[in-house]
């Protein structure tokens, strides 16, 4: 065994504690749990049936199937603003602090945050799937695909989770961090989610188009099989969907874990 | 004079253009209680953070029992407790979560972890709120289960950073006990203040600093002395204020302060004023005083003077 395996150990087993911490926060605010919950149904509620009704799928369709992944991907992108917000509460609060002059594994602290986050992801990932089936949105291409698809909600989900550390650890002050919240909305809208892109003036169309929202929610129709496929002449990330979204995750990761486990050990030096 | 648990030589730390530490020295002999004093700005936080590890200096280096705070960080901090100026816990979770969260991460396995809690709860009057939300905790609970946390590996050196700052009286009693239980057993601890009265009542020594620096150490009994005693008059009439102040001014040699509409107060440095003179001075010069007193100075007068806010007659 080398000298390396227990601090293995310790950054497994914090990182551990820390998903435990966040696990636990849920158990004392089940007000967020039931928020989590009430999010979705108002999100399909608003958009399938209230917009929907007025919104033309494009190669026909029902909007509901051509909606749901556009609310996965919202689901996904969420994590940005999630993870921010918590670890600048932590970094404005003093506890990241405390983390630090813990005789604790370094990189546990980003690690956990992430871990949690994954855990979390995919609860709400089940929830909005378990909306979607209630009004009538299904996958038709059988469980490859479909795995494939939930696959790739859940790694760019991560990936998007460490952007979140990153920018949390650099905001440092939940207030900031709370007034950034509101971006996220016209940042996922500004994409082919709930309405198709081509009817978009030329410039917002391109914005849209490259948007990564834009890619995760083709990628998600083309695997599930919902209706929506572009089709003509479209922009390579909407042609190549799956391929953008897996160069997307790894494009993040490469960039944000090496910024975040660095802006971590810095912190306040 | 047993070794010094904590040492600190020439530490300067600067943020752009602020320069927050210029060669600070500090010494805390094993066992004791030492306050750092110093008005807002002076650098205390800068140097506690550095000394856990928390910040690296650019010059100068720190020493907490023997270990360098830099290079053998890991081992500094299994060693050390720190409760910062804010309550470092996590608010969502109960008193007894955060306690049992952080004594995992401190790496006691889980049943110590869950038994530490529990004795650390009862031990410090916490026990009633114990699995309730911190959220719902008032300021002085907070700040004890701040203080608590940081005592789950028994540190060797415990950093307080303005531990009471916000409480109100009780609290701040009930934090003093705690740590001077904690001396009791042997725990160095470091203690930033803004209360004189908190280092007066907790401190065996005292290191003053200001602009990153420090400028006078000693036990309060010490820096009391080296400024001398202090003389109160209470005068007759208010309308004598400005005569007596120049009497008093040329007896002490500094400028009186108004500590009331009929009162003054003046530092005398060095000894052999008597009680007498001074008030025969003041009868020569037509001021009737009700009360005239000699006393040791307060540790805010100390601290005053040494940081030179200039005291005068408004
Ligand atoms: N991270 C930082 N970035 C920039 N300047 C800083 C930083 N930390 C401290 N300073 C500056 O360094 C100086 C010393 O600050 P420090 O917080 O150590 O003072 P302090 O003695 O703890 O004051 P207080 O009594 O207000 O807590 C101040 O001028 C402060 O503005
Ligand atoms: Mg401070």
């Amino acid at each position: 065994m080398t000298a390396l395996t227990p601090r293995l150990r310790w950054t497994f087993s914090d990182g551990l504690t820390l998903v435990g911490r966040e696990l636990g926060r849920l158990r004392q605010e089940p007000g967020e749990l039931v928020a989590a919950l009430v999010f979705p149904a108002v999100m399909v509620v608003l958009f399938g049936y209230v917009f929907g009704s007025a919104i033309q799928v494009p190669g026909g369709g029902d909007y509901r199937e051509y909606l749901m992944p556009g609310l996965f991907s919202m689901v996904t992108f969420s994590a940005v603003m999630a993870v921010m917000t918590r670890v600048a509460t932590d970094a404005s609060r003093g506890v990241m602090d405390r983390f630090r002059s813990m005789p604790m594994a370094r990189l546990a602290v980003p690690f956990g945050q992430t871990g949690a986050d994954s855990l979390i992801g995919l609860l709400m990932l089940a929830i909005m799937v378990g909306a979607g089936l209630l009004v009538g949105w299904q996958p038709h291409r059988g469980l490859l695909p479909t795995a494939g698809a939930f696959l790739l909600l859940m790694v760019l989900r991560y990936a998007l989770s460490w952007v979140g550390v990153y920018v949390g650890l650099a905001v440092k002050n939940d207030q900031v961090a709370d007034a950034m919240v509101p971006l996220f909305l016209p940042f996922t809208m500004l994409s082919n989610s709930f309405v198709p892109t081509d009817g978009m003036p030329g410039w917002l169309r391109f914005l849209a188009d490259w948007n990564p929202v834009s890619a995760l929610t083709a990628a998600s129709r083309e695997l599930f099989g919902n209706p929506g496929a572009p089709s003509g002449d479209v922009a390579w990330p909407l042609a190549h969907p799956v391929a953008t979204v897996l160069l997307w995750s790894a494009a993040l990761l490469v960039v944000f874990v090496p910024l975040s486990v660095r802006a971590y050990n810095r912190g306040g030096r | 004079m047993p070794d010094p648990i904590v040492v600190a030589e020439g530490l300067h730390k600067s943020f752009g253009n602020t320069h927050a530490l210029r060669g600070l020295d500090l010494s805390v002999p094993r066992g004791t209680v030492c306050g750092v004093l110093g008005p807002n700005g002076a650098g205390k936080t800068t140097a506690v953070r550095i000394l856990a590890t928390l910040s690296d200096p650019d010059a100068g280096h720190a020493r907490i029992a023997g270990y360098d705070v830099v290079r053998d960080a890991g081992k500094v901090r299994a060693r050390i407790g720190l409760a910062g100026q804010y309550a470092a816990v996590d608010e969502k979770l109960t008193g007894r979560g955060n306690l049992r969260m952080f004594g995992r991460l401190s790496h006691l396995s889980r049943r110590e972890a869950h038994r530490r809690a529990d004795e650390l709860l009862e031990r410090f009057g916490l026990m009633d709120a114990a699995d309730r939300q911190v959220a719902g905790y008032s300021g002085g609970m907070r700040r004890r289960l701040d203080l608590i946390t940081s005592l789950i590996l028994r540190p060797e050196v415990l950093f307080l950073d303005e531990p009471t700052t916000g409480l109100d009286p009780r609290s701040r009693g009930e934090i003093w006990d705690s740590v001077r239980e904690l001396v009791a057993e042997g725990t160095t601890v470091l203690l930033t203040t803004q209360y004189l009265d908190e280092a007066d009542q907790l401190a065996d020594d005292i290191a003053v600093i200001d602009h990153g620096q420090v400028i006078a150490t000693g036990t309060p009994d010490e820096l009391k002395a080296t400024i001398g005693d202090r003389l109160d008059v209470e005068l007759e009439d208010p309308a004598a204020l400005s005569t007596a102040a120049t009497v008093l001014n040329a007896l002490a040699g500094t400028e009186p302060t108004m500590t009331g509409a009929d009162q003054l107060s003046v530092a005398l440095s060095g000894g052999g004023f008597r009680l007498a003179d001074i008030v025969r001075e003041l009868d020569r010069a037509g001021v009737a005083a009700a009360d005239v007193r000699l006393r040791r100075p307060t540790l805010d007068e100390v601290f005053l003077r040494l940081t030179d806010r200039k005291e005068t007659v408004r």
